[in-house]
């Protein structure tokens, strides 16, 4: 068979696995019915449900605006797909094509996407993390959970790490008028993030909101009563605190264990996978028939010196889905690469967060609009001379400016004053980052093109 | 017409009931400069990037010297402080956010929703009097009468005052158009923009003593965390939103009936599947939006864009209904389709000063045009094109009469 009649037939009546039936799982299954793909779609899910959106789960669903069960995926259209839920692939063998199924059933498959996202960091020591009122937030169950353990009204809520999803749980206990007590390893919350500078913003925020935030120290053990219940938590300053409810948030772990014996270039820190998603094996070899995307992908990203990163962002799990499910059924010359422009946001303490970028790259940041004692404001972060990353607190609607100024590489810190003049005469200080573990000086490159079908990259000549 | 120039060319009466071919025309460069150092953006990247750039500006104060306002609305000093829509940040979003508390998210999140049935019931009404007539003014019967009514009663004004308030609103809209000779017709404007705000300032006084469940009242009595509005920005925030409350929604609805009427099959189509109404009031904002160009911006630095430079303090126009027919954005710009994909048009503007009461307007046409399509039987125009009103800015019939063989009951 010719190379266009192979593609002509696995069009027709390929047979497509998607392993991971969440956002990513999803758009691509509905993005290979879009383009035409008429042959079997199997998706396998480790949740019973049907695939739901996990954003709200921190915020909306905590504070009792949504329940668990309203947070179900809107199907962009209908995609004709076996639907495997509640049983996890165990194994994969790609001389057969075969994901091995928990149930110990194979499923033969000619195009594979590996879409299995993460799940929370477990609390290591596991009799602990087993006590009546220790949790995690990750999946439907999780809130329901933590939910029900936030009804008892406890006397106090420990949390335990302020990224993001630790600062939403600690806003939410707020907001249910419940006391909280956040504990960050680092200088502040969201530090790892966002950086020294704003996460002191996000700190009076979490102050000025109630929250018992206390900085720079660890939680060592956690205590429960006879009856199995967390009764106190110690802290690496000597506190002992009495707790009822410990939330765990300390990120996220990738699902790649089921790979494992594979040859797949996957680890702890995700799939690797070149820029049109199909994933490398351990020689840095690149295969035709397996793909990745969403939190689970680790791709190359030009505009960040080629690193590889693994984003556990909504928009770039969708966005990284399409682009995979095109190429899982296109021919080489019709390829298109993911060059998503990093994005996220965050709404806790009453405030809007959007990040575009990738700030934790950057050594130097400058206020460019609003100020940061209004807790209103867009800080542009520079990398080098260029800008790399923007980060706004209630300010979302110039955040497309910005992530064009990062596709531009445009000079940092920016030359211009804008409508808000207060910024004129501002002058970029040190971002902040507790380890900037910078890549080496590259080439700087620039993205192209507002459809996936022309984004491009242009290579221009490094700034002296 | 030897040398017209590109700002003439839109301004020109004569192009008001089809000017997409001379939007075609313009382009051909993404940034046109007009003699007048007016810089017009025509194409769809790059009306939609300097809409969320903050070099920027909506205040008039920022225009270099000699570059002359084009329309009253930028040179209203002496009469009222500048509504929202004339400033900038962080003046601006103060205001919009004081008067959004009583309108939307986050304070009011289903205000809007929850006026459907409210919608429902005017439109019911207004076509009701139609009743027994084979011809009826879409304009003067329904679209103009439909969004007055409803700002009307979210505002708190009395409706009866209608005939005292028109004459100064549309004295006013004449003025927020470019013009050659302005000087007259800015200073009917500032009069009439005066005069509103003195009828608006005895119904704020009366809401403020006896409120009731409308936006004046919440706007004079409501005590946020940021306080309220100074009286001389209310009262300019309430002509603001009593203008741009209604003079948009009744060419938005009937440019969508005018369209309708042309595209037999979409008619149709909703007709028979009033749940595509959404959709159908997308692309008409897309297709024929209300606001054809934005006229009052201005630029804070040297702006590099698609290879031309617009100089720091030059005005400049976006021409909104120019992008929405950009090749480079939309696939077949020219043909209405109603089951359109990916419709991020700019009929609402983008960026911080995207349109407030879009929601509203969004809600009103579709239950305008889905009542309408429902229970007119054998509509047809009688003049294609129907006569036009004046503004090359807010752009729309000025009469669209129609016959119909029946009205459903």
């Amino acid at each position: 068979m010719t190379a266009d009649s192979l593609l002509k037939a696995l069009r027709e009546e390929g047979r497509i696995v998607i392993v991971g039936a969440s956002l990513a799982g999803l758009r691509a299954a509905e993005q290979l019915r879009e383009e035409g793909f008429t042959g079997s779609l199997t998706l396998i899910g480790d949740e019973p449900h049907e695939p739901y959106d996990r954003p709200p789960l921190s915020k909306q669903v905590l504070i009792g605006r949504a329940l668990p069960e309203d947070t179900a995926l809107p199907r962009r259209r209908a995609i004709d797909a076996q639907w495997r839920l509640g049983v996890a692939a165990t194994g994969l063998d790609r001389d057969r094509r075969r994901v091995r199924l928990a149930d110990g059933e194979d499923l033969e498959y000619d195009r594979l996407l590996i879409a299995t996202g993460v799940r929370s960091r477990p609390w290591p020591h596991e009799t602990e993390a087993a006590l009546d009122g220790v949790c995690v937030l990750r999946t439907r169950e999780d809130t329901t959970r933590l939910d029900r353990l936030l009804s008892r009204r406890p006397s106090r809520v420990l949390i335990i790490g302020a990224g993001f999803t630790g600062s939403e749980i600690a806003s939410a206990c707020r907001e249910r008028g419940l006391q909280v007590t956040v504990a960050e390893r680092g200088e502040s919350p969201l530090v790892g993030a966002l950086g020294g500078v704003v996460g002191d913003v996000a700190a009076q925020l979490q102050r000025e909101h109630g929250v018992d935030l206390r900085c720079g120290v660890m939680v060592t053990a956690l205590e429960g009563d006879p009856g199995g219940r967390l009764k106190r938590a110690h802290l690496s300053d000597g506190t002992v605190l009495d707790v009822e409810v410990a939330v765990v948030a300390l990120g996220a772990v990738r699902n790649t264990a089921w790979l494992e014996g594979s040859g797949l270039a996957a680890g702890p820190r995700g799939v690797a996978c070149d820029a049109g998603c199909r994933a490398f094996d351990v020689h840095g070899i690149v295969t035709d028939d397996v793909f990745a995307a969403g939190d689970v992908a680790r791709t190359p990203h030009p505009l960040f010196g080629y690193q590889f990163l693994s984003l556990e962002h909504w928009g770039n799990a969708v966005a990284q889905a399409e682009i995979a499910a095109h190429n899982m059924i296109s021919a080489g010359s019709q390829r298109r690469p993911h060059l998503w422009t990093p994005s996220f946001w965050s709404a806790q303490f009453g405030v809007n967060i959007k990040s575009v970028g990738a700030p934790s790259m950057a050594d130097e940041l400058i206020v460019t609009q609003g100020a940061l004692a209004e807790r209103s404001f867009v800080a542009a972060y520079g990398y080098q001379g260029r800008v790399i990353a923007a980060v706004g607190f209630d300010q979302a609607k110039w955040m497309d400016f910005y992530r064009r100024l990062i596709e531009q590489a445009a000079p940092f810190p920016p030359g211009f004053a804008g409508v808000d003049r207060r910024s004129a005469g501002l002058r970029p200080v040190p971002a902040g980052f507790p380890d900037p573990a910078l890549p080496t000086h590259g080439p700087t490159v620039t993205l192209t093109g507002h459809s996936p079908s022309e984004r491009r990259v242009v290579f221009t000549p490094a700034r002296a | 017409m030897p040398s017209t120039s590109p700002a003439q060319m839109i301004t020109d009466f004569s192009v008001r009931a089809d000017p997409y071919p001379i939007y075609a025309e313009l382009r051909r460069q993404p940034v046109v400069r007009d003699e007048s150092g007016v810089h017009l953006v025509t194409t769809y990247w790059e009306i939609r990037g300097l809409l969320q750039d903050p070099r920027i500006s909506s205040d008039a104060r920022n225009l270099a010297p000699g570059n002359y306002p084009m329309s009253a609305a930028q040179d209203d000093e002496g009469t009222l402080p500048p509504s929202f829509i004339r400033l900038d940040p962080p003046e601006h979003d103060r205001l919009r956010r004081l008067a959004m508390r009583p309108f939307g998210p986050p304070h009011s999140p289903r205000r809007i929703h929850d006026m459907h049935g409210e919608l429902t019931r005017i439109v019911t009404d207004l076509i009701n009097g139609l009743a027994g007539r084979d011809r009826f003014d879409v304009v003067d019967d329904f679209a103009y009468p439909f969004p007055v009514t409803v700002i009307c009663q979210l505002l708190g004004v009395p409706q009866e005052d209608e005939p005292r308030f028109r004459t100064l609103v549309d004295a006013v809209v004449a003025g927020l158009s470019p013009a050659e000779d302005a000087a007259e017709q800015r200073r009917r404007a500032q009069q009439s923009r005066l005069e509103l705000g003195q009828y608006l300032a005895g119904l704020i006084e009366e809401h403020r003593r006896h409120p009731g469940d409308d936006m004046l009242s919440a706007w004079a009595t409501d005590e946020g965390a940021e306080g309220r509005m100074s009286l001389a920005e209310l009262i300019t925030n309430a002509v603001l939103l009593l203008i741009a409350g209604h003079e948009t929604t009744v060419n938005l609805i009937t440019n969508g009936m005018l369209t309708l009427l042309r595209e037999p099959a979409a008619l149709e189509r909703l007709r028979d599947d009033p749940s595509t109404a959404a959709a159908a009031v997308e692309e008409l904002l897309r297709y024929e939006p209300p606001v054809q160009l934005l006229p009052q911006r201005n630029t804070l630095a040297d702006i590099e864009i698609a290879g031309s430079v617009i100089p720091k303090g030059a005005p400049v126009w976006l021409l909104l209904a120019s992008g929405n027919r950009d090749p480079q954005r939309f696939a077949d710009p020219d043909r209405f389709d109603p089951m359109r994909q990916d419709n991020q048009h700019l009929g609402f503007g983008f960026g911080v000063h995207a349109c407030f009461g879009a929601p509203l307007a969004r809600l009103e046409t579709q239950v305008a045009l889905t009542e309408l399509t429902r229970r007119l039987h054998g509509p047809q125009l009688e003049a294609d094109p129907p006569p036009y009103r004046p503004s090359p800015v807010l752009r729309g019939p000025r009469h669209l009469q129609v016959t119909v063989e029946g009205i459903t009951g």
